[in-house]
């Protein structure tokens, strides 16, 4: 963490690897995490419809998911789904470059390993974890719109009349913020797991395993605190 | 007697740089890993303009003694030297002042995967030497993909090299940095014979030609015929024997011989 924060002040910050790994990071995940954001507003129209109809509640379920989707399920589904592809990804590669000795030779050249390598994923991850899961968040509102339309009938407007009259600005901001936390909690541990990932190619798996199962946990807990002070500072 | 004393003298070979400065110096130098010792006592000196070639089994340590020399490993106790300071007590800036006279070749060749060849040795000039210019640049990458006979592969990416390919393209991204020493990790490990003897040869002609101090790390005796001024033999954490080629191929220690076999 030391060395992370000081070479984000020296001079000669890599700004076109941290575009190429925003391109990879977050252009590279927009397939998977735009097919999870429909997949999730789609099914979870699909199964709050049969409740919400016995209490005669349908027209409330486009605010329901909307509301679901945008503070909570959202953010953290997408941040899971991330740090299973990006997290295992910078563990597996940086742990190859370890084992292959590509970050000793970067080093023994008098270049700065940390800041190319992992200065750059850490600010990709932070940047474009919030970028995807606002992308996903409307996708899945998207999905939610033809979840309602399977079974009957809403027009485009209705449902996005009634998904964002629910809506406020003390929803999206927070979860917008935590997810800011969740991009650098998957960066850093990514990077962290394959910088110091030591051994032969077994290492390079336990590295990739490792970071995901870090990060995944980091995500919740990160969670849950800040679903305790979104209570308390925000819907207060 | 006094004739015996001159035919003795007459006979001892010349180690090439014998009378120059002493460039990097191991004294009682120990590393452990755990409880395992790998280096008991090393004590070495490497002269200006000398190739040194370091010869031991494998797992004796060879490659932890040239990683202590520049700076990726820390000895447990003795003194690393490298032009008079000890490397374990540089400052971080002193550290990578020092490595950029240090050049280090690694087994593998260590390309960075995700770049083209041409990138490899772009990346320590515009990182480390801050130079700007791309023309310039460029100019310094294809003179030195021409020294090692692989300017072809300048928009390849390691992926579609070959191992001896690696391997020289690895020395080029080293040598572009104008080191004035090498260290090389058994640089002809895991290549045909050929391929190795063309290695070899090309380690002393830019050896020649840059005028380095090397330290080379092997057990492979072609090779060290080819390069080596003085060889000195690592066993069990310790030095053994050293002397020239041709004295070690008539020593009568076993192990030595074992090598020459």
């Amino acid at each position: 963490m030391g060395k992370f924060t000081l070479n984000i002040f020296r001079s000669g910050f890599e700004w076109n690897e941290l575009v190429r790994q925003c391109y990879i990071i977050g252009y590279k995940s927009f397939a998977l995490v735009g097919i999870t954001g429909f997949v999730l507003g789609f099914v979870m129209t699909l199964q709050s419809i049969p409740t919400m109809k016995e209490f005669g509640a349908v027209s409330y379920v486009p605010s329901m998911v909307a509301i679901s989707i945008i503070r909570e399920i959202g953010p953290v589904v997408i941040a899971l789904i991330c740090a299973g592809k990006i997290a295992s990804s910078i563990g597996a590669e940086l742990g190859s470059m370890k084992v292959t000795e590509q970050i000793d030779a970067m080093e023994v050249s008098g270049a700065n390993p940390v800041q190319y390598l992992v200065v750059t994923r850490i600010f990709a991850c932070t940047i474009m974890i919030p970028l995807l899961t606002l992308m996903a968040d409307a996708i899945a509102l998207g999905g939610g719109f033809f979840g309602s339309n399977v079974d009957g009938h809403i027009t485009f407007i209705l449902y996005f009349n009634k998904a964002f009259s629910s809506l406020a600005f003390t929803d999206l901001v927070p979860s917008v913020v935590k997810t800011i936390f969740f991009g650098f909690a998957i960066g850093f541990v990514g990077c962290y797991k394959g910088y110091n990932s030591n051994g032969g190619t077994e290492s390079v798996g336990v590295a990739a395993n490792s970071a995901v199962v870090s990060a995944s946990l980091w995500i919740i807990v990160l969670d849950a605190i800040a679903v305790q002070l979104t209570s308390v500072f925000a819907y207060s | 007697m006094e004739e015996l004393k001159e035919q003795t003298k007459n006979s001892e070979p010349k180690v090439i740089g014998a009378d120059s400065e002493t460039v990097v110096k191991l004294e009682h130098l120990k590393k452990s890993f755990g409880t395992n010792e790998v280096l008991k006592d090393i004590n070495m000196e490497l002269r200006k303009g000398q190739n040194l070639v370091v010869l031991g089994r494998s797992g004796q340590g060879k490659s932890v003694a040239i990683k202590c020399i520049s700076g990726l490993l820390q000895q447990d106790s003795g003194s690393c030297l490298v032009y008079g300071k000890e490397v374990k007590d540089l400052s971080e800036t002193a550290l990578k002042d020092l490595r950029v006279k240090v050049g280090f070749l690694f087994q593998s060749g260590a390309l960075y995967d995700s770049m083209t060849v041409g990138e490899n040795l772009a990346f320590p000039l515009t990182r480390v030497l801050h130079m700007s210019d791309d023309n310039e640049i460029n100019k310094l990458v294809e003179e030195m993909l021409d020294n090692v006979g692989l300017k072809e592969a300048i928009d390849k990416l390691p992926a579609d090299l070959s191992g001896g390919m690696r391997k020289r393209i690895g020395l080029a991204r080293t040598l572009i940095m104008k080191p004035e020493i090498m260290l090389y990790d058994e640089p002809t490990t895991g290549l045909d014979p050929i391929t190795s003897k063309e290695i070899s040869k090309l380690i002393l002609t830019m050896q020649k030609k840059y005028k380095t101090s090397s330290i080379i790390i092997t057990h492979d005796m072609a090779c060290a015929k080819i390069t080596a001024d003085h060889i000195m033999i690592l066993n069990d954490g310790v030095f053994i024997e050293e002397g020239s080629f041709e004295e070690l191929e008539h020593s009568k220690n076993e192990m030595v011989q074992g090598f020459f076999k």
